[in-house]
């Protein structure tokens, strides 16, 4: 039998369309389009590609119960090891992780492991039943503090092995970066309140508008001090705090940071405004400024706002850009114009609001920490681009409320929370794991955080033993 | 879901909401703030905790019809419902001790925002000086709050239907004058704290402004809020709201609460049509 060499392609929406909707880009896989590239797995014996993915899920089994047209066992399976699915399958950069070892890449294209994921996920959605039930069969209330993925994993596998477990979210809706920070047309919030409604049919409490170390403390959860007493903690604050470029005239008007900007968009859903009292000033000529992907969802969710351009200023090359291949190129496809090795060094503007970016060239020298080349401002090189928007999507910094106010809690010099392999915190009862203890990073990463403290914070509570 | 305790109007397009919290009750400080949300389209809206009851299990906020959002409180809600969504208390809580004497002023609804701290700062064994200005007579209210928790009570209008003529900043003028105040408090529109911070410093004194910037999360993660403090970006949601006048570009948060104006006017429009209907 000889195998596809390439995969089988995902019909998207055209271009020219999607720019004018928040609706998803990736329309996923019709099911005989799922079944071909299923066909396309060797079924490799050990597989490296479960050993590429940060949660180990069972891949080959997986796809081989879609080949064999069994999509509840197909989705069965991908749950014993990650309980989100439907996120993973559209937002992992596949390319660098599973994907990236498969033995048919070698070769070929690899398999299309996140798009079958996907596939499984939403055929589940449409057709599949859902177990929640999960018995209270061990003592111990576990807090979760933060309801991104690392939070929502932790939570689920704890419920699952039979703990009381409660999840603190500040905001007023569950799922952290994923209905917050990613848009729409990437990742429908309402993929993610679905697996949150499952969470609470398990039986998982959450509680909203609650912010720790603000209304009560960690330490106040450990001590049962004014809200229940929990036998163990595990935070899952994440990276929300935004980075500024800290230069002249960043505080003008019409300049937002990332974070402000999709908040507004993506939470407050001023997309659509008035109909949504949350309002979103953007238009005419937009500039965003970095390279990952949380740039590639700003410029383009401009564009889907009305702006006349949207532009990309980066500073170093596209090969060095951070952002999922996947995403330049739709960026690309939906004509966001981008501006390569040049950085703002100000802005201007006149009444208060912004009107231009004033950007120097780069060139690429000697590789740096990272290990790319570092990008050297040629002297005498600027020049003004005017514009009517800036975003900064230049990274953020780990939040650092409950540090701050939890006693011994030790954290590295860039604010991160430091924790072992296993999630421990310096201190006993507290675990913590996902952007808060690497800085901003995956989906996939921080869900493999919260599924390995889950599963030490119940070796803990078994078994009894010392900390460290 | 957060129930409507109590509600009542203290002013002109004032009025006062006593919600049931009593987690925020407990942890809440005077100067400290929260932020609710109507309804499932609603905005997060920053509103400063007027007081607080622990055997009620409420915190008050007072609220001034301003634009879309609190005009539809105002109007559309009623004691015993309830707000979709109450989150706090955030910001940092006034620093509180015996500085002697104080100086607290405030202008249109600052004049509510005022009173926790007067009380705290009274408690703690300052002689309290309050200062409350208004455009004219009817839109003063806590006046007899005010006084319960100050020693002396400066009432000022624009127009000198109520109190002495001209602003409250000229009060604190004839203050100074007259009075060693060793810290003061200027709550109130952008124009108030800044004149105010002007005469502080003719005499020298410590001035502390509390800064009503846009926010939406309020929690330190967008940046929205970010105000010039001595040169250097810092968020009012989680390094203030207060901050020492003399430090304040007051320039620059005026000229940052005017992003929205037209998006406000429109959001305004749009619910006062679908009222008239
Ligand atoms: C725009 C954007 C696009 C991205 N795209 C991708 C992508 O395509 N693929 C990918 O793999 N990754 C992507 N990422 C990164 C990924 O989203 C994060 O790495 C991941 O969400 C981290 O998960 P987390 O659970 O650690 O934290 P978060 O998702 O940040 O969740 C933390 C939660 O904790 C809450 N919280 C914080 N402090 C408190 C407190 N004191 N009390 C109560 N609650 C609190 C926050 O409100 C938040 O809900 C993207 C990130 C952004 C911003
Ligand atoms: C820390 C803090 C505490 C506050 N405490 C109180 C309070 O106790 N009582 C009270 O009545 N108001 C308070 N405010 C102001 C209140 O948040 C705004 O009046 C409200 O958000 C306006 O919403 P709106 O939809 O009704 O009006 P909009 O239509 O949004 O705006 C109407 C007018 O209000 C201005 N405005 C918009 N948003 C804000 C804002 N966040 N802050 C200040 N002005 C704004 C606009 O420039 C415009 O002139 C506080 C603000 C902050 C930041
Ligand atoms: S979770 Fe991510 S890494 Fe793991 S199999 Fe799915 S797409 Fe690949
Ligand atoms: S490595 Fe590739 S071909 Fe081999 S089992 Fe995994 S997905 Fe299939
Ligand atoms: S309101 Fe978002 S950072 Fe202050």
């Amino acid at each position: 039998m000889t195998v596809r060499e390439k995969a089988v392609p995902m019909p998207q929406q055209d271009p020219s369309e999607r720019v004018g909707n928040f609706d998803e880009v990736p329309l996923g896989y019709e099911r005989e389009a799922a079944l071909q590239e299923a066909e396309r797995c060797l079924k490799c014996d050990p597989a490296p590609c479960i050993e590429g993915c940060p949660v180990g899920i069972d891949i080959p089994k997986f796809i081989d119960r879609i080949k064999r047209e069994d999509f509840q066992a197909s989705i069965n399976t991908i749950k014993e090891s990650n309980n989100l699915p439907a996120v993973c399958g559209r937002v992992c950069p596949q390319e660098e992780q599973c994907q990236e070892v498969c033995t048919l890449g070698e070769n070929f294209e690899p398999v299309s492991i996140g798009r079958l994921e996907r596939y499984a996920a939403d055929w589940e959605r449409e057709h599949g039943t859902v177990d929640n039930t999960v018995e209270d069969s061990r003592a111990g209330k576990i807090a979760i503090v933060g309801s991104g993925p690392a939070g929502l994993t932790a939570a689920s596998d704890l419920r699952k092995l039979g703990y009381e477990v409660t999840v603190f979210e500040q905001f007023h809706q569950p799922g952290g970066v994923l209905v917050y920070g990613i848009p729409e047309f990437r990742l429908p919030n309402e993929v993610v309140e679905r697996e949150v409604e499952n969470l609470k049919a398990m039986g998982v409490e959450i509680e909203t508008n609650t912010v720790v170390g603000r209304l009560f403390t960690v330490d106040d959860l450990l001590d049962g001090n004014r809200v229940e007493k929990h036998d163990a903690v595990f935070l899952g604050t994440g990276a929300g705090l935004p980075y500024f470029l800290d230069l002249p005239g960043e505080n003008l008007n019409g300049i937002y940071s990332a974070n402000e900007f999709l908040t507004r968009v993506n939470l407050m859903r001023a997309f659509k405004f008035p109909e949504y009292d949350t309002p979103v000033k953007i238009g005419g000529r937009v500039a965003t400024v970095g390279g990952g992907n949380v740039a590639m969802d700003s410029a383009r969710t401009a564009l889907r706002l009305g702006a006349d351009s949207s532009m990309v200023i980066y500073r170093r090359s596209e090969a060095q850009m951070p952002a999922r291949d996947e995403e330049i190129q739709h960026a690309k496809e939906e004509g966001i114009d981008f501006r390569l090795l040049r950085n703002p060094t100000r802005f201007k503007g006149d009444d208060g609001r912004v009107e231009k970016v004033e950007c120097v060239e780069m060139e690429l020298g000697e590789p740096d920490e990272s290990g790319r080349p570092r990008p050297v401002p040629k002297g005498g090189s600027e020049f003004d681009l005017p514009v009517d928007n800036v975003i900064i999507a230049i990274g953020n910094s780990p939040h650092p409320l409950v540090p701050r106010t939890t006693d011994g809690l030790e954290t590295s010099d860039r604010g991160t929370i430091k924790a072992s392999s296993r999630g421990r915190t310096s201190r006993e009862g507290i675990w913590a794991g996902g952007d808060i203890v690497t800085g901003a990073a995956t989906v996939i990463r921080a869900m493999g955080a919260g599924k390995t403290a889950a599963s030490d914070i119940h070796k803990w509570l078994s078994n009894g033993e010392t900390w460290k | 879901m957060r129930k409507i305790v109590k509600k009542s109007k203290v002013g002109d397009g004032v009025w006062e909401y006593e919600l049931e919290a009593p987690l925020i009750a407990e942890a809440s400080d005077p100067g400290q703030f929260v932020i609710l949300r109507l309804h499932e389209k609603g905005e997060r809206i920053p509103l400063t905790i007027a007081d607080t009851s622990l055997e009620e299990g409420t915190i008050t906020i007072v609220v001034q019809s301003a634009g879309k959002s609190t005009i539809e409180l105002n109007q559309e809600y009623f004691e015993g419902e309830a707000i979709h969504d109450l989150a706090g208390p955030l910001g940092n809580p006034s620093e509180i001790e015996d500085y002697g004497t104080v100086a607290l002023i405030g202008g249109g609804v600052g004049i509510a925002l005022i009173y926790p701290i007067a009380r705290a700062l009274r408690e703690a064994g300052n002689h309290v000086i309050s200062i409350i200005g208004a455009q004219s007579a009817d839109k003063l209210f806590f006046q007899d709050r005010i006084a319960e928790v100050s020693d002396e009570v400066i009432v000022t209008t624009d127009d000198g239907s109520a109190g002495r003529e001209g602003f409250t900043s000229d009060a604190l003028r004839d203050l100074l004058e007259s009075e060693n105040v060793e810290k003061s408090w200027a709550i109130g529109p952008v124009m108030m704290m800044k004149v105010c911070q002007e005469v502080a410093e003719e005499f020298d004194t410590e001035l502390i402004v509390s800064l009503n910037t846009i926010m939406v999360d309020g929690t330190g993660m967008c940046g929205g809020c970010r105000v010039n403090i001595n040169g250097e970006t810092r968020f009012a949601c989680v390094d203030g709201p207060e901050f020492p006048g003399s430090a304040v570009d007051f320039d620059l948060l005026a000229q940052r609460t005017e992003i929205y104006e037209e998006e406000e006017e429109c959001a305004l429009d749009e619910f006062l049509e679908g009222e008239s209907k």
